[in-house]
C-alpha cells in the first residue's frame, strides 16, 4: 500500500496521532511523514481534523433537515451553478448530486424549526432554477460517520484473562 | 432415636480430588480479582479481541435462533461445518482435512486442548510444555493424569524452545510436545527453519505434537506457518483452532480439532460422553465466518498489526525493552531494568496508575521479568495507559526512560 494511503488510514483511526507516532506505525521515519501530511493538506487531500461530536448528547441541540430539491439544470452547468448557490449558504451541512426521483439531496442545519423553514421559503424555494422541494426533518441519528450515536450497553470484558 | 455420632475418619483428608487439590490456583485470577476491585482501570490484561463479532457472524446466529435450529447436532459437529473447515484448511494451509473422521469441533480450542491430553496421555505420561505458555496447558496435562515437563525459552531465544532443552526433556515417557504459535504471552512466531526443527524433532523422538495454531489468521509482515505445511508430521500432529480470536468470537466457544483419524476419533469419544456436541447456534454463526468472514479477519488484522508497532515502540522508549510481536496480540516487555520482579512491577502500576497487566510468571517461571501487555485494546486506551506507565516509571525509575520514539523498527523479512 502506498505510504499517502496508510497514513490516511493511520489519520482516519486517529486525528490526533504525533508524526512520531505514525512513523512507527506505517515503518517510515518521521520527517517523511510530516512532509507527507503537510504536502496532503496542500493539496486538499486532507481537509481538517474535526472532533467527531455526537449531536445527540450536546449540550446545544441543533434542528436538521433532508431536503430533496428538483431542479432544472443549466445548459453549460448542468447541475453545478445551481448547487453552488445552495452550498455556499453557511447553514448547509451538505449538498449531494443524486440519481432518482430528486436531483439534489440538501442538508441544513439550524437552532430551529423555524430557522430551517425560513430557509426553504425564502432562500431555496425562489432560487430560480428550483422545481419543488421536499423536506425531511431529521428526528434522530443512529449512526454517522461509521459511528453509533445511540447510547447502547457497554460490551463488558472482564480485565484481565488468560 | 439418638443419631449416632458419626467419628470423622479421614478428617485431615480433603474431599476433594487430589490431583485437582494440589493444582496451584491461576496466578491470572488473583489479579483478575485487583482489577476487577480497581474502578476506573485501564486494561491491558484481556486476553480477547476488543472486537466484538462481526455483524454477519451475529447475523446468522440470530437468524439460526428465530429459525429454530436449536437442537443437538452432529458429535463431531454439523457436517455443513466441517466441510468449511475443511475448505478453510485447504484454502489456507493447502493441507486436507476429511470432514468425515479427521475433524472434531469443540467447545473453543480450550476443549481441543483438554481431549488432546486426556485422548493421549496414560497415568504418569509426559507432556513437553514450553515456558512461558498459556495457562492451561500444564494444568490439564495433570488433569490428564499426566505430568508436565516445562522447558525453557527467553526473549534472547526469540520465545522458541531450543533443541538442547527439547532433548533434555525426553524421557521414555514423553508422549507429547505442546508448542503454540504465535504465541500467548509472547507474541512469538516461527520461521521455517524453527518449524522444521522442531517437526524433525518431534519425527525423531516418535511424539506427538499438538499445536495450538489459535493466533495464526493473527499474523504480522509474514503469512503465519502451520505445522500442516510439513506433510511427513500429518500422522503425529495434532492441530487446534478455533473462531474465539481472529473471528472475534470469545463468547461463542468453538473450536476445532485436526488430526490423524484415531485420534479425532479418540477425542470424539470423550467429547461425546462429556459435551455431546458444540452449540447449535454458535456452529451456525461459525459457517458464515468462514464462508464470508475474511475481510471482517482482515479489518481487525489491520488494526491489530496497527497498534503493535505503536505499543511495541513505546515500550522500547520506555526502557521496558520488547520486540516487536509478529502474531497474536500480546506484547511481552522486560521489566528487568527497574529492578522489580514482575509481580511486584504488575502491582505497584496497578496500585499507583491504575493500569492492568498480567505479571509474566502467571505463565511460568521463565516469564519472570516480564510483563504480558495485550494490545487488543483500542488505540485511545493503549496510548492512556502508556502515558501513566510512563509516569510511574519516570517518578521511579528515571534513568531508563528516553524521550524520544526509537527509529521505525527495520528487519530482514523473515524468509518462508
Ligand atoms: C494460546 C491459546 N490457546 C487456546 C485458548 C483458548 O481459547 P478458546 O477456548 O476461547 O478457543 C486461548 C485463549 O486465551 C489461548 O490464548
Amino acid at each position: 500500500m502506498p505510504l499517502q494511503n496508510k497514513i490516511l488510514e493511520a489519520l482516519e483511526r486517529d486525528a490526533r496521532l504525533s508524526p512520531a507516532d505514525i512513523a512507527v506505525m506505517v515503518e517510515a521515519d518521521e520527517e517523511t511523514v510530516k512532509e507527507e501530511i503537510h504536502r496532503m493538506e496542500k493539496e486538499g487531500i486532507i481537509l481538517g481534523y474535526k472532533a467527531h461530536i455526537n449531536p445527540e448528547r450536546r449540550e446545544a441541540q441543533k434542528v436538521a433537515c433532508l431536503i430533496e430539491v428538483s431542479v432544472q439544470p443549466e445548459r453549460g452547468h448542468g447541475f453545478d451553478k445551481i448547487a453552488e448557490r445552495i452550498y455556499n449558504y453557511p447553514e448547509v451541512q451538505s449538498v449531494f448530486l443524486v440519481s432518482g426521483g430528486y436531483d439534489l439531496l440538501v442538508v441544513i442545519e439550524g437552532k430551529t424549526m423555524r430557522d430551517i423553514a425560513n430557509f426553504v421559503i425564502e432562500k431555496l424555494s425562489i432560487l430560480p432554477n428550483v422545481r419543488s422541494t421536499a423536506s425531511h426533518f431529521l428526528l434522530k441519528k443512529y449512526k454517522e460517520l461509521g459511528t453509533v450515536l445511540v447510547q447502547y450497553p457497554e460490551r463488558e470484558r472482564i480485565p484481565v484473562s488468560p | 432415636m439418638k443419631p449416632a455420632i458419626i467419628e470423622p475418619i479421614f478428617q485431615s483428608q480433603s474431599r476433594i480430588n487430589q490431583d485437582v487439590a494440589d493444582l496451584p490456583p491461576s496466578g491470572i485470577r488473583r489479579f483478575f480479582d485487583l482489577a476487577a476491585n480497581t474502578p476506573g482501570v485501564i486494561s491491558l490484561g484481556v486476553g480477547e479481541p476488543d472486537f466484538a463479532t462481526p455483524w454477519h457472524i451475529s447475523e446468522a446466529g440470530i437468524h439460526a435462533l428465530e429459525m429454530g435450529q436449536t437442537s443437538y447436532t452432529s458429535n463431531s459437529g454439523m457436517p455443513r461445518l466441517r466441510e468449511e473447515v475443511s475448505a478453510y484448511f485447504e484454502r489456507i494451509h493447502h493441507c486436507r482435512y476429511d470432514p468425515a473422521g479427521e475433524l472434531l469441533i469443540t467447545i473453543g480450542g480450550s476443549e481441543g486442548l483438554d481431549l488432546s491430553f486426556r485422548a493421549l496421555l496414560n497415568p504418569g505420561e509426559e507432556a513437553i510444555i514450553v515456558d512461558p505458555s498459556f495457562v492451561s496447558y500444564a494444568p490439564l496435562a495433570i488433569l490428564a493424569g499426566g505430568k508436565a515437563i516445562r522447558i525453557p525459552t527467553t526473549a534472547e531465544n526469540g520465545f522458541v524452545p531450543r533443541r538442547e532443552h527439547l532433548e533434555k526433556a525426553l524421557s521414555p515417557r514423553t508422549k507429547i510436545l505442546v508448542v503454540n504459535y504465535p504465541n500467548n504471552p509472547t507474541g512469538a512466531t516461527l520461521t521455517m527453519e524453527n518449524v522444521e526443527e522442531i517437526a524433525d524433532f518431534v519425527l525423531r523422538s516418535d511424539l506427538i505434537l499438538v499445536s495450538d495454531e489459535i493466533y495464526l489468521p493473527l499474523s504480522y509482515e509474514t503469512k503465519g506457518i502451520s505445522f500442516t505445511s510439513i506433510p511427513e508430521l500429518r500422522e503425529q500432529l495434532v492441530l487446534l483452532h478455533g473462531f474465539s480470536k481472529a473471528w472475534a468470537m470469545t463468547g461463542w466457544r468453538l473450536g476445532i480439532a485436526a488430526g490423524p483419524r484415531d485420534i479425532i476419533a479418540a477425542m470424539t469419544k470423550i467429547h461425546q460422553y462429556s459435551i455431546m456436541c458444540a452449540s447449535s447456534l454458535a456452529q451456525i454463526a461459525a459457517i458464515e465466518a468462514l464462508k464470508n468472514g475474511a475481510d471482517e479477519v482482515e479489518r481487525m488484522r489491520r488494526e491489530y498489526d496497527a497498534r503493535r508497532r505503536f505499543i511495541a515502540s513505546h515500550f522500547n522508549r520506555l526502557g521496558l525493552d520488547c520486540f516487536i510481536p509478529k502474531g497474536a496480540f500480546y506484547v511481552f516487555p522486560s521489566i528487568r531494568r527497574t529492578g522489580l520482579s514482575s509481580e511486584e512491577f504488575a502491582l505497584r502500576l496497578l496500585e499507583d496508575e491504575r493500569v492492568a497487566v498480567v505479571p509474566g510468571t502467571a505463565f511460568g517461571e521463565c516469564g519472570e521479568g516480564h510483563i504480558r501487555c495485550s494490545y487488543a485494546t483500542s488505540l485511545e486506551e493503549i496510548r492512556e495507559a502508556i502515558n501513566h506507565i510512563e509516569h510511574f516509571l519516570t517518578k521511579n525509575h528515571p534513568e531508563i526512560v528516553s524521550e524520544s520514539l526509537p527509529l521505525p523498527y527495520r528487519e530482514e523479512k523473515a524468509e518462508h
